[in-house]
């Protein structure tokens, strides 16, 4: 039990210490590097609450396609960060007062807030106990039974999400000779072959 | 002792760092978007939090979604930024009125 209070704090001071550098760090490559290193501590909180199947995915999600995508971006773009970081701390008197109101609401919410007493009762899909079906089997079991509308609407919404992105940033360069394949098999033997009558002793 | 206030309250410090971070990086589109990756890992530890504190594996599935809608988001708005920066040369948000909304 101790383990797991000690496990608990350390990955929850990493968690918060690397989103502050997210919003703070002064190059924008090092602000998504500490995202990466909120997202696996992130991960280690999902582990310790048992929910294994999820920290799963929000490492191989997460850290290996949104976070390198990120990265991608960041680096592919030739931008003058010092640029955009004038002005930063204009802004921090009112983000400050608007994150402090905040923290304060959430503080007020979960200080003041029980379960009704029959919460047992309204359980949509209880857990099965982690000796029998490992979390993975039993998130499974719903997914693809209770849930396949919405699963099946979130793998419609990825593949218009891709389409989107493709189309978005396709671009037809100019100058650029590529092999048109349709052309070539449509071309036949009237537009490639002519016949000439030569007379004798003259050029074509 | 770990119990569901523990989690609540991490998640609650990660939600206000990331609507921090969007008014403090005003004229950064990227990390705004980076901001809204932490909104969107706070929630997923709350949805996952509550539903190990009530036995109730739904919010597992819940969270599923909310990161295959995160990951979706990320990758249009990430378009959106390089065309962005192709036509104009530049990332700020102060210059995006093209739609003169």
């Amino acid at each position: 039990m101790i383990v797991q209070t000690v496990a608990f704090y350390l990955f929850a001071a990493v968690t918060v210490a690397s989103g502050v550098m997210v919003i703070s760090a002064r190059n924008p490559v090092h602000s998504v590097l500490f995202l990466i290193l909120a997202f696996f501590n992130a991960a280690g909180l999902f582990v310790l609450m048992g929910a294994e199947f999820i920290a799963m995915v929000l490492v191989i999600v997460y850290v290996g396609a949104v976070a390198v995508l990120f990265l991608f971006v960041v680096m592919m773009l030739d931008i003058n960060f010092v640029e955009l970081r004038q002005g930063f701390l204009q802004y921090l008197p009112i983000g400050a007062l608007i994150g402090i109101v905040l923290m304060a609401e959430l503080v007020l919410v979960f200080a003041g807030w029980a379960f009704a007493p029959e919460e047992t009762v309204t359980l949509a899909s209880p857990t099965p106990s982690a000796a029998e079906v490992t979390n993975t089997h039993a998130l499974g079991k719903i997914l693809y039974t209770d849930y396949i509308y919405a699963f099946q609407a979130a793998g419609v919404i990825l593949l218009i999400a891709m389409i989107g992105a493709i189309v978005l940033t396709l671009r037809a360069r100019e100058g650029v000779r590529k092999q048109r394949i349709g052309d070539q098999l449509r071309r036949g033997r009237a537009d490639a072959v002519e016949l000439k009558k030569v007379e004798p002793g003259s050029g074509v | 002792m770990v119990g569901l206030a523990h989690f609540l309250t991490v998640a609650a410090i990660l939600f206000t760092l990331g609507i921090f971070g969007i008014f403090l990086n005003r004229k950064n589109v990227i990390v705004i978007l980076m901001s809204i990756e932490l909104i969107l890992l706070s929630v997923n530890i709350n949805l996952v939090a509550f539903s190990v504190h009530h036995g109730d594996l739904v919010g597992q599935v819940f969270a599923l979604l909310v990161l295959a809608i995160a990951a979706a988001e990320a990758a249009i708005g990430l378009a959106i930024i390089v065309v962005y920066f192709r036509n104009r040369g530049s990332i700020a948000v102060e210059d995006i009125n093209l739609m003169r909304g």
